[in-house]
């Protein structure tokens, strides 16, 4: 497969005669499509450099490591803003990935038909619902309950670590963690739902046949085939959790610190854009929110990169070991 | 089936060459006198059938980049443009004050049901962190009788820029040198202590689900929702509450300080009924406009606006000018050439 797909990129497919002309016509639109891939992202990054060389002037690289935003002053730091889009996406990850996972084994190895398509559907429903309605049932529905439930009973259960200390205030890292959790998991259960049910009945049959348990055969012969489809489901929560603007904002907090706490509130570098951007007016001030913008851009770009590296060094041991 | 989407059709094209023919007259800029403007807008269209003016609530800051770019026929702002602003925009930018708002601490306390009182000194110091508990001497002096709670306060402000914000900030910074010289005036400001609520609904949901916590929001959606909010005592000494007179109060408080360009910050007037946190907004109009029909057009605006659009305004809860800003504003017209 993968070698085919050099071929599609190869130019001297233009030239060899007795192709039609409608295939290479195919060709060419398809190759200028993928190509035009490359050039929104260097267009994007140009723009986004382009756009903030003020800041880029005057702080240089202490920008992203600066702990202080005050507009006012015209002292802009990025440093909360990444750590709290890291920590609130890390987060989310955290809970949406076992959670997300063991939907999509459910829904594709154990239950029957009349449940699972059903199922299926809904998720896919939750994956279409707007930010911003997520936003509203964080603020109404897991903000108090969060004050009022969850975090009292973890800072009275695990409150002797760092992470669950502080006064419970309901919005915050946790709450936004959780609701990005919440809109994030639609999207790996129906990826990983499609991957699972794409693994051959084979590869189960096989192992059933050693005598496997049901669990067994999940873990032997469908997991590890379905493994690198799953990864890419991850990666695709992980960038919209990275992304996401409206529900967080909503309840992250929205406070330019660095706390270690997971109840005290925090920022996030899309959300401080979206908050601040219509009303900034000086040129420094906007340029600053358009820096943010291209950190995000180098952060998303970075963590996909360091995850495609992962799976790949996972995936050669594997075939060492084989 | 045809023959209803022809209809249809017919019907668009109908509206669609309605729309056409009237001049467009385009704007854009601050959200919060957005539903008056709308209002205004409208009623103008229909005495002025040839003249539609197209209003987008982008932001102040949009506003008067846009106004200063001249992308736009006119800008409107919740807080007036600073001077370097001004030297920066393609074309000069005159102000004129259109409504008044006013911006009003709301908290929730499950102990008290009496609106309370605050001095100024007591708004700063929680928005400060400087006070942190309800039952703080500074509170309580003003409330004899209320039913304070030894409780930690959660301090809740703006997380977008707003013109909300500009107005309270430049208020505390009137009333507090410490505020003045830590934080300082901005429509975002780097908030010394709380947590930041999108928007007013964001503030207000915070404010309300919160107990024990302090927010501000504007007047009217404080109105609107019937949430508590405080009475502030002014620089005459009264605990004033807020409302259409004692913030139309505010601005006959400056007439006589007036500078002739209208960019004025009304907080902290003096006078025994101000209700001291108020502000105008305004709307920035280029001197020169080079379409003499739009010049026409958009003076002619201003004068309806300033007299019959006035009356309008305290139905939406927005305060009007005072009669004596009106006419001076109505002779600044006269500044515009066209």
């Amino acid at each position: 497969m993968a070698r085919s797909n050099t071929n599609i990129f190869s130019l001297a497919i233009f030239r060899r005669p007795g192709i039609s002309p409608a295939d290479r016509f195919f060709r060419a639109s398809v190759l200028t499509v993928a190509l035009s891939v490359f050039a929104i992202t260097a267009i994007v990054a140009y723009e986004l450099v382009r756009n903030s060389r003020l800041p880029i002037e005057k702080f240089g690289w202490s920008f992203l490591w600066g702990t202080t935003w005050d507009p006012v002053a015209e002292q802009f730091g990025a440093l909360p803003f990444l750590y709290g889009t890291l920590v609130s996406s890390a987060l989310a990850l955290l809970i949406a990935v076992p959670v997300g996972l063991g939907v999509a084994i459910f829904l594709s190895e154990l239950a029957p038909r009349w449940v699972s398509d059903p199922v299926a559907f809904l998720v896919e429903l939750l994956a279409a619902i707007p930010s911003v309605i997520y936003g509203l049932v964080g603020i109404f529905v897991f903000v108090p309950w969060i004050r009022n439930v969850l975090e009292p009973a973890l800072s009275g259960t695990l409150g002797f670590l760092p992470l669950f200390q502080g006064a419970p205030y309901g919005v915050g890292m946790l709450t936004a963690g959780i609701v990005l959790a919440m809109m994030v998991v639609p999207f790996i259960v129906s990826v990983s739902r499609e991957i699972l049910m794409a693994v051959p009945l084979s590869q189960r049959e096989a192992i059933l046949s050693l005598g496997a348990t049901q669990w067994e055969m999940v873990r032997i012969a469908v997991l590890p085939y379905a493994r690198s489809g799953i990864m890419g489901s991850i990666f695709l929560a992980l960038a919209r959790a990275l992304g996401e603007t409206m529900a967080v904002t909503m309840v992250i907090g929205n406070r330019p610190e660095i706390r270690l706490s997971l109840f005290e509130p925090g920022y996030t570098m899309a959300a401080v854009i979206a908050n601040e951007f219509t009303e900034a007016t000086s040129d420094l001030y906007v340029q600053a929110l358009i820096e943010i913008g291209l950190v995000l851009f180098a952060v998303t770009i970075l963590v996909n990169a360091l995850a495609r590296l992962l799976i790949h060094s996972v995936f050669t041991k594997v075939e060492v070991r084989e | 089936m045809k023959t209803v989407i022809a209809t249809g059709m017919f019907i668009l094209s109908l509206v669609g060459s309605a729309w056409a023919d009237p001049m467009l007259i385009n704007g854009a800029g601050a959200t919060f006198p957005y539903p008056v403007y709308s209002k205004w807008f409208d009623e103008y269209a229909k005495i002025h059938p040839d003249i539609h003016i197209n209003y987008q609530s982008i932001g102040s800051g949009g506003g008067i980049r846009q106004a200063s770019e001249l992308t736009v026929d006119f800008g409107a702002t919740d807080g007036p443009m600073n001077d370097e602003q001004l030297s920066k925009a393609k074309v000069k930018l005159l102000h004129f004050p259109t409504v008044l708002g006013a911006v009003v601490p709301t908290y929730n306390l499950p102990e008290v049901t009496a609106d309370l009182n605050f001095t100024p000194q007591a708004l700063a110091g929680i928005f400060l962190g400087a006070i942190t508990k309800w039952n703080d001497p500074e509170i309580a002096k003003a409330n004899p009788g209320a039913n304070l709670p030894d409780k930690l306060i959660i301090v809740v402000h703006r997380s977008d820029g707003s013109g909300t914000t500009y107005v309270w900030v430049d208020y505390l910074s009137k009333i507090s040198p410490e505020w003045k010289k830590k934080v300082g005036v901005g429509t975002s400001v780097n908030w010394p202590v709380g947590l930041g609520g999108k928007g007013n609904e964001g503030v207000a949901g915070l404010v309300k689900q919160t107990p024990y916590a302090i927010g501000y929001v504007e007047l009217i959606y404080a109105e609107q929702n019937k949430m508590p909010s405080g009475r502030v005592r002014n620089s005459a000494g009264q605990f004033v509450k807020a409302g259409l007179e004692t913030v139309t109060a505010a601005a006959a408080g400056t007439i006589k300080a007036m500078p002739a360009d209208f960019r004025v910050s009304i907080t902290n007037a003096s006078g025994e009924k101000v209700y001291p946190i108020a502000s105008f907004t305004w709307l920035l109009i280029p001197e020169k406009i080079d379409d003499p029909k739009k010049g026409k057009a958009i003076t002619g605006f201003l004068r309806w606006m300033l007299k019959d659009g006035q009356g309008l305004a305290p139905a939406l809860l927005y305060a009007p000018l005072p009669k004596e800003i009106v006419a001076m504003e109505e002779k600044a017209i006269g500044q515009i050439k066209y």
